[in-house]
C-alpha cells in the first residue's frame, strides 16, 4: 500500500453488502403469502433496504434486515413476520 | 397526478447491505432520489448517519460518486463540484451531459453547522440540489437537539424537552428567491420522486427536505417508519408543499388542510406513538405542553397557507 | 525561452498573474487583508475573459477552502489565497485536503494572528499550520511568488499534496517590484495540464473518504507522512526545470548568499530574509565572515540540506518573525535545533524573536541583532 510516486487516497467502490451480510442482524423474517399478494408493489417501494424483487415479490434474505416495514404497509397482510431460529 | 409506484424506475442507487439500521428512512428515500437522479449525478455528504451506512473504505453502500466533506460544508463544496464540472466541460476536458451534483445531509448539516455555507450557496443560486433528510435531531452522534426539534421532544441534551419550537427550514431557503424548494416525506415516495425528477429538470439552486422518521431516535417500534411518517402528514406536523419560483402549492393531504376541505388530525395521536415525547405526555402539564405543540403546528399551517397567498 | 514581459507589480499582482499562468480552473475566494487584492485581480481577469476560471465568490474561509477541496475532487486545476484568521478559519479543511490528497494550491499572505488584531505581517498564521500537511513554500520577492506558485502546482499535482505558498502581508503583498512573466509557452511546458488519476466521475462511481478502521486510517497517515518528505526531490526537480525553462531561480528547498566561508549565518524565511542579504553585506563589511541560509521550504523541513550547507562550527542566528509559546523563542529556531542535534554538534544556535506584528525590520537593526547575538555567550538556548 505504500505510496510515493502514485499518492493513495482513502476511495472506496460501490459493493453489495458494503455493511456486512446485514441478513444476520435479523430478529425477524418476513414471509410472503402469495396467495394473498396483489403484486402492488407497496413492500418494495418502502423497503429501505432494496431487497425485495418487484415482479416477483421475493426478499433477498442475505441482506434483509428484517425491519418488518413491508409487513405493516402490505394492505392485503401478505407479509408475516416470524422469529429467527 | 403523482407517478404510480409501478412506473418508478428499476434503477437502484442504494445498494443492499449498506450499514444503516433496519427500517432506516434515509436509505428509503434515498432509493427514491435514486430512482429520480439516476446514476449521473455526484453526491455529497457531510458527517450523517448516512456516512455510517455507506460502509466502512474501501467498500461503499451507494452506486454513486460520493465525497465526504466537512460538516459545515455542504452548500460550499457543492457549489465547488459544480463550478468544477462546468468549466471544464467549457474547457473540453468532459463530454456529455454533466451531472447532477446533490448534497445528502441531515438536519445538523442543513439547519445548525451547515446553515451558513447552505445559505450563501442559495443566495449565490448555484446549480446543485440539497436534500436534508430530517429525522429531527442529531441521530447519528446518539439523539441530540437539534434546529429541526419539535418542542417538547426529549433528547439526550433535552432532557426535559425541547422548549423552542424547531425552525421552519423550507420557509427559510423558499425566502432566498431560489428556483425551487420542496418538503417530502418517506410514506409519499411518488410525490417525493415527482419533486426530486422537477428539481434535476431546473437550473440553479434547489432544496428539498424530508421528514425522516427515525425509529432509535424518535423512539417507535421499527416496523413503523412509514406509519409515522403518514401520520407527521395527516397531523398536519409536517407539511408537503412545493415552491417553484416562489409559488406556493401544496401537495396533498395537505392541500385538503390548508384549503379547508379536511381537518388534520389531533397532533397527540401522533406524539402518542412516540417515546420521545412520553415524558412530556407524562408529566403534571402534559395538557398544556401538549396545547403548546398543537399550537406549534396550528400556527404553521395558518402561516404556510398565508404565506402561499403572497405570489410577487 | 520565448521573449519574457516585463512590469512593475505588487505581490499580490504577481500571484493572480502567475494564477493565470497555471490556467488555473476554479478560484473560490473570500477578502481578507492584505490577501485581498489577490482575488480581487483574480475575480477581475476571469470578468474580463483574460483567464478563463470559475471565481466563486463564497460567505467565508471554511467555505473557500471547502469549495476548494470539492473543486479539486471534481478534477479541476484549483487555486485559492488567504491571511491569518482565514487561514485559521481553513484548519479543519486543511487536513481534509492533505488527508484527501487534493493538490490544491493556496496562497497565504502572512499576517498576525488576533487578539489582538493587527494588519501587518508576522509568521504565526502559516507556521501555526505546520501539522496539517501541506507542503509550505515561504517567499522572499514578488518574483518568488510567481514563480513559485507555477512550481506548487506541478509538485502538487505531481504527488496529490496541497502546498501553502507563503509571502509577508504588505512587504511583498503591496509593495511593487519588478517581475518577468516569461512567455506562456515556456509556462505550459513547465506546468504541463492538470490530469487527474482519480476524480468524482459518474462513469467510474468511487467515493472519497468513507469511514475507515484504524488498520485502514494508519497506512494513509503514514503514506501522507512519507509522501510528504518524497516531496524534496520533486521541489528540487520542479525549481531546476523552471530555471530551464524560464532563467529564473530562487533556490530550490534553501537558499543561500555568502554562505560558503561563513563563520555568521543568518537564517530566517521570507522578506526579511531579502533585507538579510544586505545585513550580511554590511556584516561583510565591517570584517565579519556572515552568510545567509534561507529555507524555501518549511514543510518538509529541508533538514539534509540545512545540514550539509551549514559551515562547519558556524554561529547560526535564527531570526523568527513568530512566538514558540511556551519557549523562549522562536519556532524556526526549535525546528533547525531539532535536526542539528546529535548531527551537527559543532554549530551554535541563536535565536531572537523579532518584526512581530509587522514592525520594519531593516538591513541595520537586523545586522545589529546578530552582532549582538554574536557578544550574546548564552544566546536564547
Amino acid at each position: 500500500m505504500r505510496s510515493v510516486t502514485k499518492a493513495y487516497r482513502p476511495i472506496s467502490w460501490p459493493t453489495l453488502g458494503a455493511g456486512g451480510d446485514t441478513g444476520s442482524w435479523r430478529v425477524h423474517r418476513p414471509v410472503v403469502n402469495h396467495e394473498l399478494c396483489t403484486k402492488c408493489q407497496f413492500c418494495w417501494v418502502y423497503c429501505p433496504e432494496a431487497v425485495i424483487d418487484r415482479k416477483k415479490i421475493t426478499i433477498d434474505y442475505r441482506y434483509c434486515k428484517g425491519c418488518g416495514v413491508c409487513a405493516v404497509e402490505c394492505p392485503t397482510g401478505a407479509i408475516a413476520m416470524e422469529k429467527e431460529e | 397526478m403523482a407517478t404510480s409506484i409501478k412506473k418508478l424506475p428499476e434503477i437502484e442507487q442504494v445498494l443492499s447491505g449498506n450499514g444503516a439500521c433496519g427500517g432506516c428512512p434515509a436509505t428509503m428515500a434515498l432509493r427514491m432520489v435514486g430512482k429520480a437522479l439516476g446514476p449521473n449525478a455526484i453526491m455529497l455528504l457531510t458527517p450523517a448517519c448516512s456516512v455510517a451506512s455507506m460502509g466502512m473504505t474501501p467498500k461503499l453502500g451507494y452506486n454513486w460518486p460520493c465525497i465526504n466533506i466537512t460538516f459545515a460544508s455542504a452548500g460550499s463544496s457543492a457549489s465547488g463540484i459544480s463550478h468544477a464540472l462546468e468549466i471544464m466541460q467549457e474547457k473540453g476536458r468532459i463530454e456529455g451531459e454533466l451531472p447532477t451534483v446533490f448534497s445528502w445531509v441531515g438536519d445538523g448539516g442543513t439547519y445548525d453547522i451547515g446553515f451558513q455555507a447552505l445559505s450563501a450557496a442559495a443566495e449565490r443560486n448555484e446549480n446543485i440540489i440539497h436534500f436534508c433528510y430530517n429525522n429531527e435531531a442529531y441521530s447519528n452522534t446518539g439523539v441530540q437537539r437539534s434546529g429541526a426539534t419539535p418542542r417538547g421532544t426529549f433528547t439526550t441534551t433535552t432532557p426535559t424537552g425541547k422548549r423552542q419550537p424547531k425552525k421552519n427550514m423550507a420557509h427559510m431557503m423558499l425566502e432566498h428567491n431560489i428556483p425551487y424548494v420542496a418538503t417530502a416525506t418517506v410514506a409519499y415516495p411518488a410525490d417525493l420522486y415527482d419533486k426530486v425528477v422537477k428539481a434535476k429538470s431546473i437550473k440553479g439552486m434547489k432544496y428539498i427536505e424530508i421528514l425522516a422518521p427515525c425509529y432509535l431516535g424518535w423512539q417507535f417500534d421499527m416496523p413503523d417508519t412509514v406509519q409515522l411518517s403518514r401520520m407527521a402528514v395527516r397531523s398536519g406536523a409536517w407539511l408537503l408543499w412545493e415552491a417553484e419560483n416562489g409559488k406556493i402549492s401544496f401537495s396533498n393531504p395537505t392541500a385538503h388542510f390548508i384549503n379547508g376541505k379536511k381537518t388534520p388530525d389531533q397532533v397527540n395521536e401522533y406524539l402518542m406513538r412516540q417515546g420521545r415525547f412520553s415524558r412530556l405526555l407524562q408529566g403534571p402539564d402534559a395538557k398544556e405542553r401538549i396545547a403548546e405543540i398543537q399550537g406549534d403546528v396550528d400556527r404553521e399551517i395558518a402561516f404556510m397557507r398565508e404565506r402561499a397567498k403572497i405570489t410577487i | 525561452m520565448k521573449t519574457a514581459q516585463v512590469m512593475m507589480a505588487t505581490g499580490a499582482n504577481a500571484a493572480a498573474l502567475a494564477v493565470k499562468s497555471a490556467r488555473v480552473d476554479v478560484v473560490p475566494g473570500y477578502p481578507i487583508t492584505p490577501q485581498t487584492s489577490i482575488m480581487e485581480a483574480v475575480a477581475a481577469m476571469v470578468e474580463n475573459g483574460e483567464l478563463h476560471a470559475r471565481f466563486i465568490p463564497v460567505e467565508g474561509e471554511h467555505s473557500v477552502l471547502a469549495a476548494a477541496v470539492a473543486a479539486s475532487a471534481a478534477g479541476a486545476r484549483v487555486f485559492t489565497a488567504t491571511s491569518a484568521n482565514g487561514l485559521l478559519y481553513m484548519h479543519e479543511v486543511l487536513h481534509m485536503a492533505s488527508g484527501g490528497r487534493l493538490p490544491v494550491v493556496l496562497c497565504n499572505v502572512n499576517r498576525g494572528i488576533f487578539a489582538p488584531w493587527t494588519l501587518w505581517a508576522d509568521h504565526q498564521d502559516s507556521f501555526s499550520q505546520r501539522d496539517t500537511g501541506w507542503i509550505q513554500y515561504h517567499c522572499s520577492s514578488n518574483q518568488e511568488v510567481f514563480n513559485t506558485i507555477l512550481q506548487a502546482f506541478r509538485v502538487a499535482e505531481q504527488i496529490n499534496i496541497p502546498i501553502m505558498v507563503n509571502f509577508d502581508g504588505f512587504a511583498i503583498s503591496h509593495c511593487l517590484m519588478p517581475l518577468t512573466v516569461p512567455a506562456q509557452e515556456d509556462i505550459d511546458r513547465f506546468l504541463p495540464p492538470h490530469q487527474p488519476e482519480w476524480r468524482l466521475d459518474p462513469n467510474h462511481p468511487s467515493s472519497f473518504s468513507n469511514v475507515t478502521m484504524a488498520s485502514e486510517y494508519a497506512p494513509f497517515r503514514q503514506m501522507l507522512s512519507d509522501d510528504i518528505m518524497a516531496a524534496i526531490p520533486l521541489v528540487k526537480q520542479a525549481a531546476q526545470e523552471y530555471k530551464d525553462c524560464t532563467g529564473m531561480w530562487d533556490g530550490d528547498s534553501i537558499e543561500t548568499y555568502r554562505l560558503d566561508d561563513a563563520e555568521v549565518v543568518a537564517f530566517a524565511v521570507n522578506s526579511m530574509a531579502a533585507e538579510l542579504k544586505l545585513s550580511v553585506d554590511i556584516l561583510r563589511e565591517q570584517g565579519i565572515k556572515a552568510g545567509l541560509l534561507r529555507p524555501r521550504l518549511y514543510v518538509p523541513f529541508p533538514t539534509e540540506d540545512i545540514i550539509q550547507a551549514l559551515p562547519e562550527n558556524a554561529q547560526v542566528m535564527v531570526l523568527d518573525r513568530n512566538y514558540n509559546f511556551g519557549h523562549p523563542g522562536g519556532i524556526l529556531a526549535a525546528e533547525l535545533k531539532s535536526v542539528l542535534f546529535g548531527r551537527r554538534n559543532d554549530v551554535i544556535v541563536k535565536n531572537r524573536v523579532m518584526g512581530i506584528g509587522g514592525i520594519d525590520l531593516t538591513r541595520r537593526f537586523m545586522a545589529e541583532q546578530i552582532l549582538e547575538m554574536m557578544d550574546d555567550k548564552k544566546g536564547l538556548l
